[in-house]
């Protein structure tokens, strides 16, 4: 485990022995945010002309067009709007996880993204719990954002 | 502006299922081609008056241009609109445009798939948001699952009240000789099927199978000459809020909403007058937020009105062939909705023949709830 200098963010390192998780297309708006990842930040897209937040990235504000799109940096913290524990799987890489928890997650800053949430029994996963964001470093210098639940007194 | 000068202008006047089951020695273009001239027989119609092509199947690049060249045809409109297992009932309100505004006379809907006989999973063009590609949700599946997760917490909704809408399927397709698997199901067998993506269950899915289906429609006008009772069109409505789980307005509610309200307007009709409802049941799930959504109860009672029954002699017969659970699952459903509407609308049904049906329900959804699609069809009496 390589802390990072964000406090309650890990970075996970991946193993060499499994294939790799599927990695996202990074040749669009959401580049920084994956970049930012990797140096255990998580980034959410903010309109600068209507002040609102988004997902996904977008090149254009989904609420208002403008094309003033910045980025902020989110806790990190959010609370699971829904989950699901899958139980079979096609994929190399996700055969070896089985059984693992998809979730929504509405993050602080109002917006609701997709992610697994790890290093948590799956039997204490609630609707409403609150979670935190860790990071899972990934070839070409990103990294993926994960959850865990939210330690104590976070 | 209200669509209600559209209802009933157009009805459908053919309708049929072609290559439904586990095997075939036939391509996708093949069976749809089939469907589509067993549709036209049904209507007493030749294929060289066919002017409009409406089709879909992730087969190909250009549905509706494939099946006018299987067929031999030259069409002057045709539509490949792909919403998912939405498209076709979709379909449905583009030809009545079409034929009410004089672009064509008759038309064929179509879909058709053979992922049965190639490989048994569900064969889509689906692509992934990059946002959820490293999570391995599975496509649709753990979309529904979560689906069903929050309606549980929010309204209630019991596992064994889910599972009823596979036991009413059950014994709908116990009345129904073209259904795959008729064999019946208690809800015990149900729960006691593996766990998929928590907290759904195998049985809580569709079936994977080949199939074929279509519908030949023209004017109300025409159809009142030709042999079999005209089905007419009497409202139509869609409504699409997304296309990726993530971005999902709602995990509870659907935009089947818009969409049923559309129809209901263009009909002139509500709920109440629905003799029967064929909502799109790939997952249990959906059948419930459909009879909510589409205003048969109110939302959050669709567990209640599941419990009070659905299944063969309720008071709102429900997916009356055995729905894409029990009869067949070709990978987009609305094809055998519509033939099932108009079936029951004639009284060809047999024993499973809904008695009183003179105005009936459509419903279709397309990936994860995305696409919504209504259609209202009624017979004069
Ligand atoms: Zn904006």
């Amino acid at each position: 485990m390589a802390h990072t200098d964000c406090g309650h963010l890990e970075q996970i390192l991946v193993s060499e022995n499994i294939p790799p998780r599927p990695l996202p297309d990074t040749r669009n708006a959401g580049e920084k945010f994956w970049i930012a990842a990797a140096e255990g930040v998580l980034l959410v897209p903010k309109c600068t002309a209507c002040s609102r937040t988004f997902w996904h990235p977008r090149p254009r504000c989904p609420h208002c067009g403008s094309t003033s799109v910045d980025w902020i940096k989110a806790t990190g913290n959010g609370t699971v709007h829904t989950f699901t524990v899958v139980r079979q799987s096609g994929d190399p890489y996700f055969k070896t996880k089985l059984p693992y928890a998809v979730a929504m997650i509405e993050l602080d800053e109002g917006v609701r993204i997709m992610s697994n949430i790890v290093d948590t029994p799956l039997e204490v996963l609630r609707i409403g719990m609150r979670v935190e964001v860790l990071f899972e470093a990934a070839p070409g210098g990103i990294a993926i954002p994960l959850f865990r639940a939210q330690s104590r007194g976070a | 502006m209200t669509q209600g000068h559209l209802s009933g202008q157009v009805s459908v006047v053919g309708a049929a299922t072609a290559g439904i089951g586990w095997d075939t020695r036939n391509s996708v273009s093949e069976i749809m081609a089939e469907a589509a001239n067993k549709a036209l027989d049904d209507a007493g119609l030749r294929l060289a008056e066919v002017d409009g092509v409406f089709a879909v199947t992730p087969y190909y690049w250009m549905p509706s241009a494939t099946l006018a060249d299987q067929l031999g045809i030259q069409p002057k409109v045709t539509d490949s609109t792909n919403i998912g297992g939405a498209s076709v009932v979709a379909h449905v309100g583009h030809a009545v445009r079409a034929i009410a505004s004089g672009q064509c006379e008759v038309a064929v809907i179509a879909y058709a798939s053979t992922q049965r006989s190639d490989g048994g999973k569900l064969v889509t063009g689906a692509d992934v948001l990059p946002y959820e590609r490293p999570y391995g949700a599975l496509f649709p599946i753990s979309g529904y699952a979560m689906v069903m997760q929050r309606h549980m917490h929010d309204f209630g909704t019991t596992r064994e009240q889910l599972a009823k809408v596979t036991v009413a399927a059950s014994r709908w397709a116990a009345l129904n000789p073209e259904a795959l698997k008729p064999e019946p199901l208690t809800v015990a067998d149900v729960l006691a099927s593996p766990l998929v993506s928590d907290p759904l269950r195998k049985l809580d899915i569709c079936l994977v199978t080949n199939g074929a289906g279509a519908i030949v429609l023209t004017s109300t006008e025409r159809a009142k000459k030709l042999r079999k009772p005209a089905v007419s069109v009497l409202g139509t409505g869609e409504s699409h809020s997304h296309c990726y789980v993530t971005n999902m307005r709602s995990f509870t509610a659907t935009a089947g909403v818009e969409s049923g309200k559309a129809a209901y307007e263009m009909a002139g009709l509500g709920p109440e007058d629905m003799d029967f409802a064929q909502i799109y049941d790939a997952f249990t799930i959906m059948v419930l937020l459909g009879l909510e959504d589409l205003g048969f109860c109110k939302k959050g009672e669709g567990g209640g009105m599941i419990d009070a029954g659905i299944g063969p002699g309720s008071r709102l017969p429900v997916n009356t062939t055995g729905g894409g659970l029990r009869y067949c699952h070709p990978g987009m459903f609305g094809i055998f909705l519509l033939v099932e509407a108009v079936r029951q609308l004639r009284k060809e049904c047999g024993k499973r023949q809904v008695e009183t049906a003179r105005c009936g329900l459509v419903h279709g959804f397309g990936g994860v709830l995305a696409g919504n699609a209504t259609v209202i069809l009624g017979v004069d009496t």
